[in-house]
């Protein structure tokens, strides 16, 4: 594959009439590697998504030691009202899944709100490796970030309430690890929802509103509907099917973590998917 | 080398470009004018690939620009200015773009250089000038020392220092055998850099050729004769493809002949001429009067619509 690209390359070179050209000789190609490197340089030289990461990680952590910490006192939910011990230490998950998801957005519909994403198909016009490039990079960041982030949140957590007195789990349990890589896999994967949806909206604000809307106001809302549309309905939503992994103890109207996982990948791929169809297809 | 053929674009309702056919070649710098909406920019944008023609094809060095393996090695091109995050430096936006096509970090400082951006590459691109984001734009079209450069209205915010090294940057770009491809409103503009020159106003081609030839050919070009009797040799001259107007006494402005064919026939018929001397029309009105034409036409049929839709 490589040695027929490369050929093609020196039959480009061959023909140029311009003594210039021959100066950056020399595979100067588009491949999906390069692609996901412009990806991380654009990632890592924003300012903006630099403080997203760390104020979704000190959120994972910082809310974990905060439930840990107060949880059984006073008037406030006791330790059952959790789950268990893991469940009160990722506190914090969700909330931080509204700053990755939000980071998702940016990713892709900032690149249309700044016109950047002119500048980037025109470097890479074959459009497709720049979307699962963008994938890439934030699937890898994310999930290895918010996978520390989980740990840590665990472990603070798990020491504070050991301190307390109160029932602690260890990583070496059953369900435990699951469910904390669970929760990297959901955080990662509302801001992969992110990312698809500021692709099909191309808009910042619309985008926000409709994955907040979809991860954390509409599963308010089913709650308010007759019990047996609950029933049939709720466990399907991405955000309840994510909470399904990242649960050591499953609740009765839960899906399995397996089945959980199954679901959540499923809108994501559905919806990276359509994204994918647009992006190819559409005007940029 | 670019070659359009019969390409259109429809947004809605709008026929924004139609039918056009040209090819711009390499080794001079070829001006694309027209008026505002003309259409310029959706072409420019359909050569990149960006926009996707309702009909027609684009092909940029022989094939569809998404087909080549290292786009930025056959095309750079500003399409417009600050098409970067207000937040990244301009030296991380170049480098983001070299990285997708293999080019060294080397080519991107070497491009900053060659606009005059040095001092400012590092900071935030939020804060640029209208003047410094067209450099930063020509500075990434040329990131990939391309065959072909393709700029849309590049001496835009540019002070007069600026807009003299476009000036030579595109002549030498030219002279180096690459295609050139620039448009602009600035008629005086293109008859400065220009060799060859693309004319269309609503979507249409109006003329495309050598610049000279265009405006040799306009209807501008006049010969104005100064004389005596002036009224017999208005009577002598007029006759088939040929009008003679006058703006003062003893003064006539003749389109439709050489100054040659008009002094002899004056010389023959015995009427003395004080002078005799050709009028090259200006390029800006030459434009005018091609474009006038073409938004004439188009005034028209849309009373016809309008017509039509009563009656119904």
């Amino acid at each position: 594959m490589s040695t027929t690209a490369l050929d093609t390359q020196d039959a480009q070179d061959s023909r140029k009439t311009t003594g210039t050209a021959g100066r950056h000789a020399g595979g100067q190609q588009v491949t999906f590697p390069r692609v996901v490197h412009m990806e991380w340089i654009k990632l890592r030289s924003l300012r903006s998504t630099l403080y997203t990461l760390a104020i979704t990680v000190a959120l994972v952590i910082g809310f974990g030691l905060l439930f840990s910490s107060v949880v059984g006192s006073g008037d406030g939910p006791g330790e059952d009202d959790f789950g268990d011990p893991t469940s009160i230490s990722l506190g914090g998950v969700m909330l931080a899944a509204l700053a990755v998801a939000v980071l998702g957005v940016l990713m892709s519909a900032g690149e249309y709100a700044t016109g950047s994403i002119r500048a980037t198909l025109a470097a890479v016009p074959s459009r497709l490796p720049v979307l699962w490039g963008k994938v890439t990079v934030f699937a890898v960041v994310s999930f290895a970030l918010m996978l520390v982030a989980v740990l840590g949140a665990f472990l603070a957590g798990q020491s504070v309430m050991s301190s307390r007195g109160l029932d602690t789990t260890s990583l070496s349990d059953p369900g435990v690890f699951r469910a904390l890589a669970g929760a990297a896999v959901y955080l990662t994967g509302a801001g992969l929802i992110g990312l698809a949806v500021g692709v099909l909206l191309r808009n910042t604000a619309g985008a926000i509103t409709l994955v907040v809307g979809a991860l954390f106001v509409v599963p308010g809302l089913i709650q308010l509907l007759p019990s047996s549309w609950n029933d049939a309905i709720g466990p399907y939503l991405p955000s309840n099917a994510a909470n399904a992994v990242m649960t050591v103890r499953t609740a009765s109207d839960s899906l399995s973590p397996g089945s959980g996982l199954m679901v959540f990948a499923s809108y994501i791929v559905v919806l990276l998917a359509g994204a994918a169809v647009l992006f190819k297809r559409r005007d940029a | 080398m670019i070659e359009v053929n019969n390409l259109s674009k429809r947004y809605g309702d709008k026929l924004a470009v139609d039918a056009l056919s040209f090819t711009v070649r390499p080794g001079v710098v070829t001006g694309f004018l027209g008026p505002n909406g003309a259409g310029k920019s959706t072409t420019m944008r359909m050569v990149m690939g960006l926009d996707r023609p309702s009909s027609g094809t684009v092909r940029v060095n022989g094939r569809p620009y998404e087909q080549h393996k290292a786009p930025l090695q056959e095309i750079g091109a500003l399409l417009e200015a600050k098409a970067i995050h207000p937040g990244r430096s301009a030296y991380n936006h170049l480098l983001a773009l070299a990285a997708s096509n293999g080019i060294g970090k080397q080519r991107v400082l070497e491009v900053i250089d060659m606009v005059g951006l040095t001092e400012v590459a590092r900071k935030r691109a939020g804060g640029f000038s209208l003047g410094m984001g067209q450099r930063l734009g020509i500075a990434s079209a040329l990131l990939g020392d391309p065959h072909i450069v393709m700029l849309d209205e590049p001496v835009n915010g540019l002070d007069p220092e600026g807009v003299l090294w476009i000036r030579n940057l595109l002549k030498d770009l030219a002279d180096q055998g690459r295609t050139v491809f620039v448009s602009s409103h600035l008629m005086t503009e293109m008859a400065l850099i220009a060799e060859d020159l693309i004319v269309i106003g609503r979507g249409r081609l109006l003329s495309a050729g050598p610049l000279a030839d265009f405006i040799a050919q306009s209807a501008g070009r006049s010969v104005r004769v100064q004389s005596p009797q002036a009224a017999s040799l208005r009577d002598l001259l007029l006759g088939d493809g040929v009008s003679v107007s006058s703006s003062r006494p003893g003064v006539l402005d003749v389109q439709g002949l050489e100054a040659a064919e008009i002094g002899e026939r004056a010389a023959a018929a015995g009427l003395v001429l004080h002078e005799l001397f050709v009028q090259e029309a200006s390029l800006e009105e030459a434009f005018m009067e091609l474009t006038r034409d073409s938004v004439e036409y188009h005034a028209t049929t849309a009373e016809f619509a309008t017509v039509g839709r009563t009656n119904r």
